[in-house]
């Protein structure tokens, strides 16, 4: 009951968001049927569509328990694109200077990029830690000023979105870019900062598919999150803060450090996107990489209902939009990929408006008052 | 000129008025008097348009009226002056007093009209405030003024003042009535809303006195006392005694000496107090609601920021003046707050979760690292619950599913599983059924004989006396007078609490 | 280097600046009201695609402009609706629109004009250059009277300040915002349009660029005042004005200048006025909260 009562809104709230994409198509001139055969069909193709369709839902697993995990605390982060990028770059930072970097300029002589060559053991959990923690530093910053100044922090994570994204563009551009090279990207990291793609383990997913093991990754830290939040004594101040403030306050509990230390974690969960961008995929810092994974990651967790296994939901249904979304570009008439940000901004626009549901439906008793 | 027909409203479970009928007499200052969650503000707001009603009839000037809006209420000529004024204070007095009634036309307010107009009618009603300056550079008496001259600027011939007097020195109360005076020289009708019986008494010719939702009576000023009034007003319709043996008391607990706390903006807070309570004890601090008690009880939970309060809080002989929440629950010092849903409660979460708010930081409820032992907190809300009665007995509901008494009961279950040296507690029936009274106040009197200090606060006259061994009276942020419980009779004690004790005893 | 700063340059940021102020007045309406507005953003692209595409259509900027209005403005009236009648949290609405108006003009562009998420050139002699900059230069003497010196200005300013003093003064709460947000929509429709018809001519894929959020950083630099959020509007114009100039420059050792600390500037000085390190500015008090009458 409880269960059926967590998922109407968001299952609602998908439905109506088709209904109203396939008017959009229908108005457009394509047939809605097959537009959304296409959509969901491609996504679940083996091995293909699948590994596709998870490869996406990586980064939203992780931007999507962020976004959680602060809304939870009763905050709003805005900032994990930011933050994703801060950390992608110390990410590929750490791999280049520890990874051994070394390529070659016009002449053929060789540049050293890095400072020593460790082996993979020690390079790639100092690479994902390097990634967690700047993410979360990144994170703790809109968090810390909000509680020391009260600062609004939907405000300063979208302005610290911009900073982000600004500051890694310049180091990118002056310092990590090869020379000559007309794309905006850092030099490879070091081989031995790669992590394996499921391709190596799973029987009949080919290497040449992106997933990668951030992709157990972001299933542990979905697991490792529930952990955290409600089998914890720091996850219980948190969502204390989150659901009463003054309630949390009679407890004991300092409001001030649960801001900083939520928007922390859920910096540092944004900044894992770094780990399946630098390590797993491209294997190097690729400027302006993120497709508003930040911003998909407030729908996911809104959808999500900022439950980790609700967000794992939301991130495979926005994986296989996305991976759909490709083909509907590819081989419909008129209708494109971005169909699927008209999906995702009706959806979110119709999980906000809740109420917009309750009052038919509430007479049943069905639904309760819950906090969004 | 207004009445009020059968009015009902209710608040989710809540019925803050019950089939309420008032008649108000053109030309008359008429008293709605009653304890603080009488339903006194509920039915002006309804009959301003704030609120709608369930069922019920407006009539104004006896002709049946719909009002659903403050608008309406004004176009009929209602104006209301809020116990919290309705003002904002980043623009001019002018500006306020315009608003919504703006002169002139749509492409410009007249200013030049508007202060006119606003100085005519200060000078009508000797209402003298500047109309350049901004509000919240006025006292609160200047605000006071305003929001009078808004009413009076709309055509207001009924003025409904909801506690208009709260706010104000005594000087400024003498000022204050020679103003609805005034008024009703001039053919106004005056509805003043207030728990003050001195006051009813100096200015108003007609009382309706409410209760519980309902109105339990109406006389003529002229022939009616304070007693009586007093007695309307806080009397109960089930009487609850509680049998409970002499207290013991023991070695000091709390002592508190000259505590103070400001609040912002406002002259009341608490000022200066100083009293103990010794193990073994019920101490009971009656008062009118808002006199102090809330920040008498945060302070000592160590709830307020020590920026704000002054004096000194010694709790078995140490200086806990500057200790926080978490260290004073830690010394054995319990909280039962006045407000559950605003501070007592997680509303959202399960009653497992909610029984462990406060101690959840450390062991039984950890039970390695920072891990919380889920099971071990479930067997313990199981026992709170049998303990205390909580029903449903379902640990894993959420808090809000429960009705009010129920919530309490946790709490308090909560609190007393301490083993608290000092249990603060504050309203701790409020809105609770007559079945959990009872059971709560047995509980209380139980902790007590098992050597507990308690600090009771009460807004319930009979609940504090019938509890307390002794009884502290609270007023304006000060303690007014100790009374015996056994010996003070409620007319005594609500003399007290309205402010008359004290030009008695002078 | 001298030669950098010049007339030109004040030109250049003055029309960098116009879609910037256009936005920021237009959230100002609606923040005075109490309605948090981050879909400027999303306003803006509706604005710049419905003005690209309705000009080469009609022919005539005019029409386009005043399209550009109305989509504006219907797509605010759902963010009002959201915020408004549903009490939805006003910045995760702001976000779906800001989501929902990244994929729509794309998705309309390759159904009418079959390209990947733009329109067709406008001809030169239809492209509105000067228009807007007007435009906008007497929208802030106007807000500022609007705002000041009318009804309406007093009624949003209380309504934004302290929504129940407003209600028991009789004045429509949530009518007000539905205008407020409303002319919000259109106001930013009006600086979208500038960006397409104005500064190019074309629509292109989320060609605001983050612009919605700078004019946001704007109005809050400003104060929620319409003459300092003019002039914060200004500033940040004149430093994407730098940063362009900048672009491509080399230092006397040959090494570029990097553009990418002048572009934070807007950011890093609206983080510093919310912590209140340079003065303080106050949002409306009642801004975000939906008014519900009996709580």
């Amino acid at each position: 009951m409880k269960l059926l009562r967590e998922l109407l809104f968001p299952v609602i709230a998908v439905v109506v968001a088709f209904v109203v994409g396939g008017v959009i198509v229908w108005v457009i001139g394509d047939n809605p049927f097959e537009v959304y055969g296409l959509l969901l069909g491609s996504a679940l193709t083996w091995p293909d569509g699948i590994g596709y369709t998870l490869f996406y839902a990586t980064p939203l697993i992780f931007t999507g328990l962020a976004v959680a995990v602060a809304f939870r605390c009763g905050l709003l982060n805005i900032g994990a694109e930011g933050q994703l990028y801060v950390a992608a770059f110390a990410c590929a930072w750490v791999s280049i200077k520890l990874g051994g970097t070394v390529i070659k300029d016009f002449s053929g002589a060789p540049i050293g990029y890095g400072w020593v060559s460790l082996p993979a053991v020690v390079l790639v959990p100092l690479a994902v830690l390097t990634a967690i923690l700047v993410g979360g530093a990144w994170g703790a910053i809109p968090g810390w000023l909000k509680a020391r100044f009260g600062a609004h922090e939907v405000i300063t994570t979208i302005m610290m979105n911009f900073i982000a994204v600004a500051l890694v563009s310049y180091f990118t551009q002056y310092y990590y870019k090869a020379p000559g090279d007309p794309i905006m990207e850092s030099v490879p990291v070091g081989e031995a900062a790669h992590i394996p793609r499921l391709g190596a383990f799973v029987p009949g997913l080919p290497e040449r598919l992106p997933l990668n093991v951030a992709f157990l990754l972001a299933l542990l830290a979905c697991a490792l999150v529930y952990v955290f939040l409600w089998r914890t004594k720091w996850g219980y101040e948190i969502r204390a803060t989150g659901a009463n403030p003054s309630a949390a306050e009679y407890g004991g509990i300092s409001v001030r450090k649960q801001i900083v230390l939520a928007m922390a974690v859920s910096g540092a969960l944004a900044g894992m996107v770094g780990i399946n961008e630098v390590l797993g995929y491209r294997y190097r810092y690729y400027d302006s990489f993120s497709d508003n994974y930040g911003f998909t990651g407030i729908a996911v967790a809104l959808l999500g209902r900022n439950h980790p296994v609700g967000v794992v939901l939301a991130a495979l249904l926005f994986g296989m939009l996305q991976r759909g979304g490709i083909f509907v570009d590819a081989f419909s008439v008129h209708v494109s990929k971005d169909l699927v940000q008209v999906l995702q901004g009706v959806v979110i626009l119709f999980v906000a408006a809740e109420l917009l549901f309750r009052g038919p439906f509430g007479r049943f008793g069905l639904l309760k008052r819950s906090k969004v | 000129m207004l009445e009020l027909r059968a009015i009902t409203k209710r608040f989710g479970e809540v019925l803050a008025n019950d089939h309420i009928d008032i008649k108000v007499e053109p030309g008359t200052i008429h008293a709605i008097v009653g304890e603080n969650g009488a339903g006194k503000s509920t039915a002006m707001r309804i009959a301003y348009g704030f609120y709608t009603a369930d069922s019920g009839e407006i009539l104004v000037d006896g002709e049946p009226r719909q009002i659903q809006t403050p608008h309406d209420a004004i176009r009929l000529g209602i104006g209301m002056v809020h116990q919290h004024f309705m003002l904002v204070d980043t623009m001019t007095v002018a500006e306020n007093i315009v608003l919504g009634a703006e002169p002139g036309s749509a492409a410009a307010i007249d200013l030049a009209k508007a202060s006119e107009e606003i100085r005519a009618l200060s000078n009508e009603f000797r209402l003298s405030v500047d109309p350049h300056a901004l509000v919240h550079d006025l006292s609160v008496g200047q605000q006071q003024r305003v929001e009078l001259l808004k009413a009076l600027y709309r055509h207001a011939r009924l003025l409904i003042l909801d506690e208009p007097t709260a706010v104000l020195t005594p000087q400024e109360v003498e000022e204050f009535f020679a103003i609805l005076r005034r008024m009703r020289e001039q053919g106004k009708t005056v509805i003043i809303i207030t728990h003050k019986l001195s006051e009813v008494l100096a200015i108003s010719d007609d009382v309706t006195v409410m209760r519980d939702g309902r109105v339990v009576g109406r006389v003529k000023t002229a022939e009616t006392g304070a007693a009586e009034l007093a007695r309307m007003m806080v009397g109960r319709d089930v009487l609850l005694r509680v049998e409970k043996p002499d207290a013991k008391p023991g070695e000091t607990v709390l002592s508190v000496q000259r505590l103070s706390v400001s609040v912002a903006g406002g002259e009341r807070g608490l000022r200066d107090v100083s009293f103990e309570v010794r193990a073994g004890e019920i101490v009971g601090v009656a008062g009118v609601e808002g006199n102090g008690q809330t920040e008498l009880i945060e302070a000592l939970a160590g709830l307020v920021p020590p920026a704000r309060a002054g004096g000194e809080v010694l709790f078995r002989g140490r200086d806990i003046t500057k200790a926080n929440a978490r260290d004073r629950y830690e010394m054995g010092i319990a909280h039962v707050p006045e407000d559950r849903h605003r501070r007592g409660l997680l509303l959202d979460f399960d009653l497992s979760e909610n029984s462990i708010l406060g101690l959840h930081y450390r062991k039984p409820a950890v039970s390695a690292g920072p891990l919380l032992d889920l099971r071990g907190i479930r067997a313990r809300a199981q026992e709170i619950i049998r303990d205390f009665d909580v029903r449903p007995a379902n640990p894993d509901l959420p808090a809000r599913a429960l009705s009010g008494g129920n919530q309490q009961k946790l709490i308090i279950g909560r609190e007393f599983g301490l083993n608290p040296k000092l249990l603060l507690i504050s309203q701790p029936t409020r809105g609770v059924d007559i079945g959990a009274i009872e059971f709560i106040h047995r509980k209380l009197v139980e902790l007590r004989d098992e050597g507990c200090a308690i600090l009771l606060v009460s807004a319930e006259l009979e609940e504090v006396t019938s509890l307390a061994d002794r009884l502290l009276v609270i007023y304006h942020g000060r303690i007014v007078g100790e009374v015996d419980p056994k010996r003070a009779t409620q007319e005594e004690i609500g003399l007290l609490m309205t402010g008359g004790g004290k030009a008695n005893a002078e | 280097m001298n030669n950098i700063f010049n007339v030109g340059l004040l030109l250049s940021a003055m029309r960098l600046a116009t879609p910037l102020l256009l936005a920021a007045l237009g959230g100002l309406f609606s923040e005075r009201s109490g309605v948090i507005n981050i879909a400027l953003e999303g306003l803006m692209l509706a604005g710049a695609f419905t003005a690209a595409a309705v000009t080469w259509y009609a022919g005539s900027p005019w029409v386009g402009l005043a399209s550009a209005v109305l989509a504006g403005a219907a797509i605010a009236g759902i963010h009002a609706l959201a915020c408004i009648r549903y009490r939805a949290d006003q910045v995760v609405s702001g976000t779906a629109i800001n989501i929902l108006l990244t994929g729509v003009p794309a998705l309309l562009s390759g159904a009418f004009f079959l390209s990947t998420g733009s329109t067709p050139q406008v001809p030169k002699e239809q492209l509105m250059p000067y228009t807007p900059i007007v435009i906008a230069a007497v929208l802030v003497p106007l807000t500022y009277y609007v705002l000041y010196y009318t009804p309406f200005g007093l009624r949003l300013r209380a309504v934004g300040e302290n929504p129940e003093a407003a209600d028991a003064a009789g004045v429509s709460v949530n009518g007000m915002r539905y205008a407020a947000v409303l002319i919000s929509g259109a106001l930013a429709g009006i600086g979208g349009a500038y960006l397409s018809i104005g500064q190019s001519s074309l629509f292109t894929r989320n060609m605001s660029a983050g612009r919605g959020f700078i004019a946001l950083a704007a109005l809050i630099f400003g104060k929620w005042r319409p003459v300092q959020t003019m002039l914060a509007c200004l500033l940040f114009g004149f430093t994407e004005a730098v940063a362009i100039q900048l672009q491509g420059v080399h230092l006397f050792g040959g090494e570029e200048i990097p553009t990418q600390f002048v572009q934070i500037i807007p950011y890093v000085l609206t983080i510093v006025v919310l912590a209140g390190f340079i003065g303080t500015s106050r949002a409306p008090r009642a801004l975000g909260i939906a008014y519900q009458k009996e709580k």
